[in-house]
């Protein structure tokens, strides 16, 4: 973890509540699945979020501005200074990939896919993704994604775009191994309907974002777990269903 | 001595700077940040005799100035705690701990104080009679005179370091169980634990946190933390530790006006990582901006004339 004054370059819209925040200052040591966790003036505790890309000097986050921070969020301007911890997290294990690796993203889950399918093709691996939405309106990265030259579906849950149905209703049988983030209904149709090893990453409502609050804490099959420090990336075996 | 340094129950600090139990793991977390030496000493993560997963999440909630939580006292339990934890600890601090304990029963906490007090590396026992996110133990320790006592007692059967109970501060009359602590054997109270809080979620009608409350922390609760403070080092002739939204060097100095002989830092800590740090770094600069020579010199100095 290290702190760092990150300033805005852009803020863009994606789509009607989904914004691009693009930041330039130390990404050293950023690996994809990490998220970072933002100061905002006038609230008290940070804002967790995860890295869609980090280039040298240059960061990029994803963020749906849905409540208090994020709606904050959605109003910074180019110039704009922002206290961000970085390097929070463990990461997606890139060596596990196997490959012909599959990403699976729901929504606002889909960002750090983004980077960890970077980090993949510089590795030389046939990377196919499924990016889930719930209509067309909602449909970002699509183009990103195949200008990485991934192999990408997109699914809406009212098939107002692309495949009708959820992300789990592209599944094929063809991949070594999987990554995914998305909400968490979605995560368990994963668990279920995939048939090899892969990795979740999960979200949750956290206090510190490193590791010394326990506010976040998740029961695995290795013991209590802090989704923040010791996650947000579980492997497959790891993971516990509680309902 | 320096200027900073206090003593704690017959040991010394080398100021008076603690992280407060909860917000501060075992500390190597924040010793990958800086190094923990700096500090006072800190407290570290509430310990009971078997381990603890805690509250169902949600387990965090933000407030204006502050947050609540309802963590439940998540431990390893003691054993793991004294053969696992400490062990790590000792090879990023080499001064004396002060080990958090709650328990659900008198027996409990003799049962882990005695375990506690027994390692070389821990200084003080901070026996916590206050947590809010349990039932059937916690704070139901902490809100009646006798109860309290009756821990206290039991706790020092069984050990010979200091011993500091924690207060809950959700209750009628704080000094009268201070007083009664005092009475019983304690060597030092520390005050305040959280107040109990909650918050409700405007787009699902539900409370925010899965326990429904939690205890509400940070700044926003410093002159409740203060006021009581002062109220029982006014009452009891040992040492206090002042705690509750203490932010900057001057909350230090201000809660040690009031009578604190140390003083925790909690929820700032996890909304930035180096505020014990940046705290002690700052100290000597702000008593040289309000003319204090010596923080000793200052302790429950608001109570005079």
């Amino acid at each position: 973890m290290r702190e760092e004054i990150f300033c805005v370059e852009a803020n863009d819209v994606l789509t009607e509540n989904v914004y691009r925040l693009t930041l330039s200052g130390n990404t050293e040591g950023i690996v994809p699945g990490q998220f970072v966790n933002i100061a905002l003036d006038g609230l008290y505790l940070r804002r967790p979020i995860s890295v869609a890309d980090a280039e040298e000097n240059r960061l990029t986050l994803i963020y749906k501005a849905i409540g208090k921070g994020t709606e904050q969020m959605s109003g910074l301007l180019p110039g704009d200074y922002l206290d961000i911890l970085t390097c929070l997290g463990n990461g997606y294990c890139l060596e596990s990939s196997g490959d012909h690796p599959l990403l699976i993203g729901g929504g606002v889950g889909i960002p750090p896919l983004y980077y960890l399918a970077k980090r993949l093709r510089e590795a030389g691996k046939e990377v196919s993704v499924i990016l889930g939405f719930n209509n067309a309106d909602e449909v970002f990265y699509e183009d990103e994604f195949s200008q990485l030259d991934c192999d990408v579906k997109v699914t809406t849950v009212d098939g107002s775009y692309g495949v009708k149905g959820f992300a789990t209703d592209a599944l094929t049988s063809s991949y070594s191994y999987f990554y995914t983030c998305g909400p968490a209904p979605m995560l368990k149709s994963v668990y279920y309907k995939t048939n090899t090893s892969g990795e979740f990453s999960f979200e949750e409502r956290m206090g510190c974002g490193f590791g010394a609050c326990m506010g976040c804490s998740k029961k695995t099959v290795s013991g209590f777990k802090r989704v923040c420090k010791d996650g947000p990336v579980f492997r497959k075996e790891e993971i516990l269903w509680e309902d | 001595m320096g200027r900073l340094s206090v003593n704690l129950c017959g040991i010394e600090l080398s100021n008076p700077v603690i992280p407060a139990s909860g917000t501060f793991g075992y500390g190597y977390e924040f010793a990958e940040l800086y190094d923990i030496n700096c500090l006072g000493t800190f407290s570290f993560k509430g310990t009971t005799r078997e381990p603890r997963f805690g509250n169902p999440t949600p387990r965090i909630a933000e407030c204006t100035a502050g947050m609540i939580n309802s963590v439940g006292l998540q431990n390893p339990g003691v054993d793991a705690v004294i053969t696992e934890e400490l062990p790590k600890l000792k090879k990023c601090f080499n001064k004396p701990v002060m080990a958090n304990v709650s328990g659900f029963s008198v027996e409990d906490y003799a049962y882990t104080c005695e375990k506690l007090g027994a390692e070389p590396q821990v200084g003080w026992l901070e026996v916590n009679v206050s947590c809010p996110n349990v039932h059937g133990g916690g704070m139901s320790f902490g809100t009646n005179p006798e109860a309290a006592a009756e821990v206290t007692r039991a706790v020092r059967s069984v050990t010979k370091k200091p011993i500091i109970i924690k207060l809950s501060p959700n209750v009628t009359d704080i000094v009268s169980i201070a007083k009664a602590c005092v009475d019983a054997g304690a060597d030092g109270i520390s005050l305040i634990n959280t107040l109990l809080g909650m918050r409700i979620d405007l787009k699902t009608k539900r409370p925010v946190i899965a326990n429904k409350m939690g205890g509400f922390s940070g700044q926003a609760i410093f002159p409740v933390a203060l006021r009581m403070v002062y109220q029982v080092a006014s009452a009891v002739n040992v040492p206090v530790i002042g705690m509750g939204g203490v932010s900057s060097a001057e909350d230090v100095i201000e809660m040690m006006l009031a009578g604190a002989t140390a003083v925790e830092v909690g929820a700032k800590n996890l909304i930035d990582p180096f505020a014990s740090r940046d705290i002690v770094a700052s100290l000597e600069r702000t008593m040289d901006r309000y003319g204090i020579d010596n923080l000793r010199d200052i302790i429950g100095g608001a109570h005079n004339g």
